[in-house]
């Protein structure tokens, strides 16, 4: 099962698959493949040993404490703030905000600054291909502030439909939100060039970048964007830790998303004043063992060299897409030239449970239905799809154990 | 095929069919061919209102009463759907009212299929389950109220 391709010096991928407990267990009497990376990544040991570490060692309530083992939790809380800073290549900690994840990172800016900056008749930017968590709260946003939703086309590659994006564009456009990789299609949006086109007419941009952050290199300040969301779970991290980061004179005018404890500067009956940034948006105990524990995920990643890391998942997506496009009846949905690394397709005449079924009694993970993109698939005409996706710790030899299971449950199906 | 026999009997004997399977890979293949020779739905029951919910799938399920008993036809844009359908339809179909209300069904749990089915697809199992026995219900309480209606006429 262990891979032979090897991209890079000290890309060694069998090293890499030893650090995951969970790679080494079956499923249904099979050694496990696992291609659900899209909707969560699997977590090396050294990131559940940081999370078992701080319970056993230092968990403490964080930044008011006077102990030394609230001294220590702030202190590890407070360095994941500086790892993601520069893993994002944020211009200052002051801009990274913690959250549980990027749905709440979205509704935050959508809770605030939506509330406080759209007014009747605004016009709000979304794309066709953008998850439930990037619609939705702008759909309650504009439903309240009686503000326009408009949505960027795709094309058949699935592929955003830049002229239409640019013609929508007028001084009514107060916020553009676009997914930075779909989660459904893998397709890459050009989001510099298009946060550059929303600023000329004065609009703010939040790039969801849960797909796109682990698969990409992420510079906000080169990127411009005024918002950037994303997951660490997504990027071999704990579950439950989201970041919002904002540009610092944004986030400073923005009201609080939630009221509590940690946000405060001073409480008076007659007056609340807030805590400076970040602290504005934390309100409460936050997820602190999560939070430090995704440090380690990040460490993980950079001893890896997220560059290697990238060319081995681009290998891995140009494989999977020969190896599927050979089995007849296979349809690929998201053919854009720029994609992270992630299949989704349909066979005719069969439907994406069964195959999902089928691939799980064979020890395969894959996601199988709309993927929280229910527009989209309905545009598309098609109840949803398969999706393979895959991290740095897959091989093509797994890609192969998928391609056979595959064919083995078409040929019962149909 | 099950003509004549209790909803007991019909369950036992699926359990029995099911226990000569050595791996699921058959049990899905037996699953499979089931759905592919379910009969076709009656197209009068193809709309939303027959859809269960609780399905990834799109289910239709449909029933008819004939003197006392009821008769089910279902259909699904997932074979496998079909083919686990297929088998209620054959534990159910035909029953009265009162034994398909109270018919326990184990055999979804005895042929293992509760437990191999992720927690998404086994409610939609349920779901469907859930549908016949309230269509049951609905025939029995009609069918109460129109004997009550007869015999005391207003």
């Amino acid at each position: 099962m262990l891979g032979t391709d090897t991209i890079a010096p000290g890309f060694d991928i069998a090293k890499i698959r030893e650090q995951f407990p969970v790679l080494s267990r079956t499923v249904k009497g099979r050694p496990l493949v696992y291609f659900d990376n899209a909707a969560t990544s699997q977590k090396p040991a050294v990131v559940i040993d940081a999370l078992m570490n701080y319970y056993r060692q230092y968990n403490a309530n964080i930044h008011r404490g006077i102990h030394t083992l609230a001294e220590e939790a702030t202190v590890a809380y407070e360095a994941t703030r500086d790892a993601v800073q520069s893993f994002i290549q944020a211009g200052s900690r002051e801009e990274i905000i913690f959250t549980r994840g990027t749905t709440e990172s979205i509704n935050l800016v959508a809770y605030t600054w939506g509330r406080q900056n759209i007014q009747a008749g605004d016009e709000i930017i979304i794309s066709a291909m953008e998850h439930h968590s990037n619609i939705v709260p702008w759909q309650i946003l504009c439903e309240e502030k009686k503000a326009v939703l408009k949505i960027i086309p795709i094309s058949e590659e699935g592929e955003l439909q830049l002229s239409a994006y640019y013609d929508m564009l007028n001084n009514r456009t107060k916020l553009v939100s676009i997914v930075q990789a779909s989660n459904a299609l893998g397709t890459i949006n050009p989001v510099k060039e298009m946060i550059s086109a929303a600023h000329a007419v004065g609009a703010v941009v939040l790039v969801d970048g849960a797909q796109s952050s682990v698969h990409l290199d992420i510079n906000v300040v080169a990127m411009d964007c005024d918002f950037f969301a994303f997951s660490l779970h997504k990027l071999y991290g704990p579950t439950g830790v989201g970041i919002l980061y904002g540009k610092k004179e944004l986030l400073e005018a923005m009201p609080p998303f939630q009221g509590g404890g940690e946000m405060i500067k001073e409480v008076q009956w007659a007056k609340t004043t807030y805590a400076a940034l970040p602290y504005k948006f934390e309100a409460g105990t936050p997820n602190i063992a999560d939070v430090v524990a995704a440090k380690t995920a990040l460490e993980f990643l950079k001893n890896t060299g997220p560059e290697n890391a990238h060319a081995h998942e681009q290998e891995l997506l140009a494989y999977a897409t020969q190896e599927l496009r050979a089995i007849k009846g296979v349809r690929l949905i998201g053919q854009a030239r720029h994609k992270v690394s992630l299949v989704s397709f349909i066979i005719d005449n069969t439907h994406p449970q069964d195959l999902g079924i089928l691939l799980d009694n064979a020890g395969i993970a894959v996601r199988t239905g709309h993927h929280c993109t229910q527009p989209l698939m309905h545009q598309l005409g098609i109840p949803g799809t398969v999706r393979a996706s895959f991290a740095l710790y897959n091989t093509k030899e797994e890609i192969n154990v998928f391609i056979t299971a595959l064919q083995k449950a078409i040929k019962m199906l149909v | 095929m099950s003509a004549g026999k209790s909803i007991a009997e019909v369950e036992k004997e699926i359990i029995d069919e099911f226990s000569f399977f050595d791996s699921w890979d058959e049990k899905y293949e037996y699953i499979i061919e089931l759905g592919k020779k379910l009969p076709p739905l009656d197209p009068a029951f193809r709309q939303d209102v027959y859809k269960v919910k609780g399905c990834q799938s799109t289910v239709w399920l449909g029933s008819k009463y004939k003197e006392g008993k009821v008769f089910f036809e279902a259909d699904s844009d997932s074979v496998i759907v079909k083919g686990l359908i297929s088998l209620l339809i054959r534990v159910l179909s035909t029953h009265s009212t009162e034994d398909i209300i109270a018919a326990p069904l184990d055999f979804i749990d005895r042929i293992g299929m509760s437990s191999h089915l992720a927690q998404t697809r086994a409610n939609g199992l349920l779901a469907m389950v859930k549908q016949m026995k309230q269509d049951a219900m609905a025939y029995k309480l009609k069918f109460e109220m129109d004997t009550a209606n007869s015999e005391n006429p207003a």
